[in-house]
């Protein structure tokens, strides 16, 4: 008897984990869709997300307050994608190329001001997004797993219909997808393609951005150099995997974060495995995701292409 | 003039140090098609782009409807009524024919009225005779109806001026036939259209013509008042060279010959079916059919750049396998691709690069261990002589060369001696008279040096002129097989479009 609410609890616990490591994966995957649904085959959410979590920390420990530690977050989120819609939708640098060095730079600076931020002083720690603390958090199985959790994790969630009612029932988001489809059709009605491709760049920066910040606020009480463990990258293979479409992406975002949840949860669940292969999960799904989802035919069409007017 | 719908002053545009329009004026009136006809590179495109908004003249004076205009964008044009159908398609396959006309529709709001737009896209078409789908994907339609939705979609925004970039590119005799059918309903409404075409047969059927020659107008004229052959001389300023007659002859040992060769369904694009073909020493074989019908899968598997699903091919009597280009090269098979920038020639390289492709372990290009530049240079300025090819110099990088002047170099390259069988998909698309003349008379040298060739065009004056036997393919199958001399082009036209003969009949 006794087991059994042991396992109980251990399960809850676990998908309850599973809905908090999402949140920022969600977030910053549901403004990257967008970026991608706008032919922008976007490299640099590692280093926004990094970005993010970095101007997160240093508004929190010098300020205090959350809110404007998430605002910090998604400014920094939204500076490194209008660099990557600088080099991409105007200088026309290849979008891979583009991404990649952002990252390096993203890492680079971040280690540098940190380095800078903390010397001579120590590194300062902060409290972060607790969990509301009200009656319904106290219901049985569900309170833990759906009612104790962060506003903003309903928020990530709240996205996927917002997002796909965006990118399917107005007129912005099928200009949009227009976008990553065939620009020319756009450009030919007069619409500025390169425009639209910045605000769908800044959407994504703030969304990753804010992930970021989550990601800091809720999970730790500092700042580490390599905070975002690669989660950047997890993104850009759930909207792959996802097909390109937000309750695709939303599948594959649960898949990974409840492969990490496990993970924080091996050693409790004693399965006789080692704890690293755990921690590799989410990273080992991807890989698999990747060899099997070789056809993409639901990838825009000229995803990544660089748009110049009557090129051949 | 008074009642023009639109007039043109003086229009300029220079790119870079060439001036792509000089000087020249135009007027459309209401009710009229207005064609513009010129060589590739003569300013046509230009011109319709200026006067569609979407590029802006560096010197001149446009007026529509009676007022001065100087259009910053295509959106001041469509505020205009005047609407463009680009010469490819301006449109997104993944989305539903509705989608595609609600696109960039002028709107402001985040709702677009579906169902208001739906009722009158369905309205306009059966106005204009098309029957129409809204729900239905772009990617399921043929290439025939992707047209009726780019026309239907300028009407939809702008209803006073349409503007065709050579609309019957891509369209079968018959779907052409069916256009201009649909323009003349068009210009009794009032509507003034402009065409541009390099096309005789349709420049023939429109009321005024606007010759083009180097980004000058040559002249204007009444189309009743003037003849192809008058319209010829002042595009090109010059008679067309002759075209060689087409005697017969007796056609030499089998060459090629393909015996129920089927490529894979998953290869990309329409696979071809169980073809069984015999090209012969001497002979042209033509492949007609509407691009994108299993012709560059064929294509693909006779230049070795496919493997074959099944079935086999036999050259000289013997069967090739494995089916791989160096072996196709070696037995002699040379091709000009379809698409002769991604396929036939690398953009960077220069002239002198791109002649050697393929042959440069050969003489004359190689000197030992090392590439022989001098030579490929030599080389390079005869081609350039001999083919009259518009360039800087052998050092001239590929990319920069016009449509015509690139598929010279491909011409050249791919004729050399050594060649047993020239396969050419489509080699004169896109090309003027004076260009395709070019294409047929070295098609022609080949054959009579003893070549067997298969020639796959869209444009049965191409098939007609030069083949000894018409092939027609339909989704991947060959339809029929008939003597050139027998061909005829209505029945061509049925077969390309998927029907036998009876049911045309």
């Amino acid at each position: 008897m006794s087991a059994d609410l042991y396992d109980g609890a251990i399960v809850v616990s676990i998908l309850a984990a599973t809905l908090r490591t999402m949140t920022p994966l969600l977030f910053s995957a549901m403004g990257e869709l967008v970026t991608q649904r706008a032919g922008i085959w976007n490299m640099s959410v590692e280093g926004a997300m990094l970005s993010g979590a970095f101007a997160a920390y240093i508004a929190i420990a010098t300020t205090g307050s959350p809110v404007l530690a998430l605002l910090a977050a998604i400014f920094a989120g939204m500076m490194v994608s209008l660099l990557n819609a600088i080099l991409t939708a105007s200088l026309k640098v290849d979008h891979f190329v583009a991404g990649l060095a952002l990252n390096l730079l993203a890492a680079g600076l971040t280690l540098f001001w940190f380095r800078a931020f903390i010397s001579g002083r120590g590194q300062p720690t902060f409290d972060g997004l607790a969990p509301p603390d009200w009656a319904l958090a106290d219901l049985p199985v569900l309170g833990p797993i759906l009612f104790a959790q962060r506003p903003l994790t309903w928020l990530a969630f709240l996205c996927v219909p917002l997002v796909w009612f965006l990118l399917y029932r107005t007129r912005q988001g099928l200009e949009l997808r227009c976008l990553g489809e065939n620009p020319a059709v756009l450009d030919f009605k007069g619409v500025n393609v390169v425009a639209r491709q910045y605000a769908a760049s800044l959407f994504g920066g703030a969304m990753t951005g804010l992930g970021g910040g989550f990601l800091i606020l809720a999970f730790s009480d500092r700042f580490l150099p390599d905070i975002t463990a690669g989660r950047g990258w997890l993104v850009v293979v759930a909207i792959i995997a996802g097909g390109w479409r937000p309750l695709g992406v939303l599948a594959a975002v649960t898949v990974f974060a409840f492969l990490e949840a496990l993970a924080i949860h091996a050693q409790v669940l004693g399965l006789g495995l080692p704890h690293q292969l755990f921690l590799a999960a989410p990273y080992i799904a991807s890989l698999l995701l990747l060899t099997h989802l070789r056809h993409r035919d639901r990838q825009p069409a000229l995803l990544g292409e660089v748009y110049r007017r009557g090129e051949r | 003039m008074t009642g023009a719908l639109m007039e043109a002053r003086g229009l300029t545009r220079r790119f870079g140090s060439v001036t792509a329009l000089d000087g020249v004026d135009f007027d459309l009136k209401p009710g009229e098609i207005h064609c513009l006809f010129g060589e590739n590179g003569a300013g046509k495109s230009t011109l319709a782009s200026i006067l569609a908004g979407v590029i802006a003249p560096d010197d001149g004076a446009l007026a529509v409807g009676g007022g001065p205009r100087r259009y910053g964008s295509p959106a001041d044009a469509i505020a205009d009524g005047v609407g463009m159908v680009h010469q490819h398609f301006a449109l997104v396959e993944a989305f539903t024919v509705l989608e595609n006309l609600m696109v960039g529709l002028p709107g402001r709001g985040w709702r677009p009225d579906r169902a208001g737009l739906a009722v009158r896209a369905r309205a306009l078409a059966e106005d204009l005779g098309i029957a129409l789908d809204p729900a239905a994907r772009v990617s399921t339609l043929s290439v025939g109806e992707r047209q009726w939705i780019e026309i239907l979609k300028s009407l939809m925004e702008a209803g006073r001026i349409l503007i065709l970039d050579e609309p019957t590119a891509v369209l079968t005799p018959e779907e052409s036939r069916r256009l201009f059918a649909m323009l003349d309903g068009l210009k009794r409404r009032g509507l003034g259209i402009v065409l541009v075409s390099h096309k005789l047969v349709e420049v023939m059927q429109s009321d005024r013509v606007t010759v083009l020659r180097r980004g000058r107008k040559v002249a204007t004229l009444a189309t009743a008042d003037t003849d192809p052959g008058t319209l010829t001389r002042m595009m090109i300023g010059a008679s067309p060279p002759p075209e060689g007659t087409q005697a017969p002859r007796a056609a030499g040992a089998v060459v090629v010959e393909t015996r129920a060769l089927t490529s894979a369904e998953s290869a990309g694009g329409v696979p071809a079916r169980d073809v069984s073909l015999t090209i012969r020493a001497g002979e042209i074989v033509g492949v007609a059919g509407v691009a994108g019908n299993g012709q560059a899968a064929l294509f693909d598997m006779l230049a070795g750049a496919l493997a074959p699903a099944s079935g086999e091919i036999v050259i000289d009597g013997a069967r090739v396998s494995p089916v791989s280009p160096t072996e196709m090269m070696r037995r002699g098979v040379r091709c000009i691709p379809e698409d002769r920038f991604r396929q036939g020639l690398v953009g960077e390289m220069s002239i002198s690069e791109n002649l050697m492709l393929g042959r440069h372990r050969a003489a004359p290009f190689r000197r030992g261990p090392f590439v022989d530049y001098g030579a490929a240079d030599r080389v390079a300025a005869n081609v350039i002589d001999a083919f009259r090819i518009a360039t800087t110099g052998p050092q001239a990088r590929a990319a920069s060369l016009s449509g015509g002047n690139a598929q010279k170099v491909l011409l050249a390259r791919e004729m050399a001696p050594g060649g047993r069988v020239l396969l050419a998909n489509q080699p004169t698309r896109g090309l003027d008279v004076g260009v395709v003349a070019t294409v047929h008379a070295a098609l022609r040298a080949k054959r009579d040096e003893g070549a067997a060739v298969l020639l796959a065009s869209e444009e049965l004056d191409d098939l007609l002129a030069l083949c000894d036997r018409i092939l027609v393919m339909f989704r991947g199958r060959v339809m029929a097989a008939m003597s050139a001399r027998d061909a005829d082009v209505e029945r061509i036209g049925a077969l390309m479009a998927g029907r036998q003969p009876e049911a045309a009949a």
